[in-house]
């Protein structure tokens, strides 16, 4: 890397792990929210900084998206009138704080401890299809296993939290026409 | 491969915004216009009071901004900059003609990623000003986006792998005998869709809806009012010339040069969306949402898998 790549390295890095803290000083859920969003995006700048350019794109995806939705359900389940007055983002204090403290010493001794191999040759042009490679290449089976898991998952975990089910829409005999919503959609089931 | 589009050194980028400012104000004048255009005896009773682009902005500029109480100011105020930031954003990786701001690999993706970009700049815009209404607004926006983000998605997708690459040079160069409209029109319209929604236009302008008296927009007065509004104008325009790059061609075309070409379908496609603006009602984010999961969703996964089908066995 570069004298210019190091700075913006080191600048993103400094960006990341103040927005992450900030969290936890501001008094505002959506200010909490979109710190940590920021926090997500200085890390995906380093990945483009890395000309893992895809990965870094995706990533800020991602988290916008993330942070956009989890700021609703942040104001919607955090705090007692939900979360629209200004209201503190710490409980448990001491033990979170010992907790993460003791988590960041030991993920940064581990990256300061670990014998990273040191370069041979120059990467390839696209590092992204490399990355790829090396990660899921060999994996391929667990990672078509790991999807529809989660997926199956997620739809699981909404059907056993959905207060209403079909005998709530359409009656005992499943019937019923039109449906008893409590909101009409727009396709007219 | 740069894909037959030269990169501009950055010298180039006011220019670029400058361009993309022009077709955002002829989108905003023919809104005006149209709007002009008497529809009813109600209207024409009233002779003389023509809606212009340069009354609204001189209006704008004069008035006070007003701040409601207890206003998170710097959430707010980010959301309403990040709007036409995002369009310049988008604009920075389209080939205007033969030429293109940044020639990124990853074009397709960054739209993409910019485009999400609005979804918290539209919300923190809802929130920011302290209001309910303009809040319920940011809410609308986040539910119908949930509704065409993913058909968006889908409908970028199509291009990328017709092409075999994100880099929208490359998508461009792979119309050159075969426009994309043609064979995933469904895409094509999906994608208008979308850029209706991240720019909070037409048929998806609920979360701006008078219903709820603005919505995003209730607050928002003064210059504030006017970056809102001239964001989702340079959003609308970003997206149109998406559209035309990722369906239309691009710069091809005969006799013209390659940026008339551009220039002239990204208007099209933009005088289209303002047209149609005023053909089409303002869909209920709630329905929409329904509509968008269970009718969308699949017809464009649909269109992916017909392009894909295509690509494999070509």
């Amino acid at each position: 890397m570069g004298v210019l790549s190091t700075v913006a390295f080191w600048v993103l890095a400094g960006v990341a792990v103040v927005f992450g803290a900030l969290v936890f000083r501001v008094d505002s859920m959506a200010r909490a929210t979109y710190c940590l969003a920021a926090s997500f995006v200085a890390v995906a700048v380093v990945l483009v900084l890395f000309r893992q350019d895809y990965l870094g794109v995706v990533t800020a995806l991602m988290m916008i998206m993330e942070m956009a939705i989890m700021a609703v359900y942040m104001v919607m389940f955090m705090g007692m009138n939900p979360a629209l007055m200004p209201m503190s983002m710490v409980h448990g204090r001491r033990t979170a704080l010992g907790l993460s403290v003791g988590l960041f010493v030991v993920l940064t001794v581990g990256v300061l401890l670990v014998p990273w191999p040191s370069r041979r040759g120059t990467p390839i042009a696209d590092v992204t299809r490399a990355l790829g490679e090396s990660i899921m290449g060999p994996k391929m089976l667990v990672m078509l296993t790991v999807s529809p898991v989660l997926f199956a998952t997620i739809v699981a975990a909404l059907v056993l939290a959905m207060p209403r089910g079909r005998y709530d829409r359409l009656g005992d005999d499943l019937r019923r026409r039109p449906p008893t919503d409590p909101q009409r959609g727009g396709v007219g089931r | 491969m740069t894909g037959g589009v030269t990169p501009l050194s950055a010298g180039w980028a006011p220019v670029v915004a400058l361009v993309l400012l022009a077709g955002a104000v002829v989108a905003a004048a023919l809104d005006a216009a149209l709007d002009s255009v008497p529809a009813g005896r109600a209207d024409r009773a009233r002779p003389g009071r023509r809606r212009t682009v340069t009354a609204a902005v001189a209006r704008l500029l004069r008035q006070r901004r007003r701040v409601p109480v207890a206003a998170d100011v710097l959430l707010w105020r980010i959301g309403v900059a990040a709007l036409p930031v995002a369009a310049l954003l988008m604009a920075a990786v389209l080939p205007l003609g033969r030429w293109t701001l940044v020639d990124w690999p990853v074009g397709v993706v960054w739209f993409n990623a910019v485009d999400v970009a609005v979804w918290a700049a539209v919300w923190l815009a809802g929130w920011g000003p302290n209001s309910a209404h303009a809040l319920i607004g940011g809410y609308r926006f986040l539910a119908q986006a949930l509704a065409y983000e993913l058909p968006l998605m889908f409908a970028l997708t199509a291009p990328a792998v017709a092409a075999g690459t994100l880099r929208i040079g490359g998508v461009v160069q792979a119309q050159q005998s075969l426009w994309f409209v043609v064979w995933m029109p469904v895409a094509f319209l999906a994608f208008c869709l979308g850029v209706a929604g991240f720019s909070v236009f037409g048929p998806l302008s609920a979360p701006a809806g008078s219903d709820i008296a603005g919505g995003v927009l209730a607050e928002a007065s003064g210059v504030d009012r006017l970056i809102v509004l001239a964001g989702r104008y340079l959003l609308l325009t970003a997206g149109s010339g998406f559209a035309a790059a990722l369906f239309l061609g691009g710069g091809a075309g005969p006799l013209l040069p390659a940026w008339a070409w551009m220039a002239l379908k990204t208007l099209a496609v933009l005088s289209a969306l303002v047209v149609l603006r005023r053909r089409l009602p303002v869909l209920r984010p709630d329905r929409f949402m329904e509509v968008g999961w269970l009718v969308l969703v699949p017809v464009t996964l649909l269109q992916l898998l017909v392009v894909s089908v295509v690509v494999v066995a070509r």
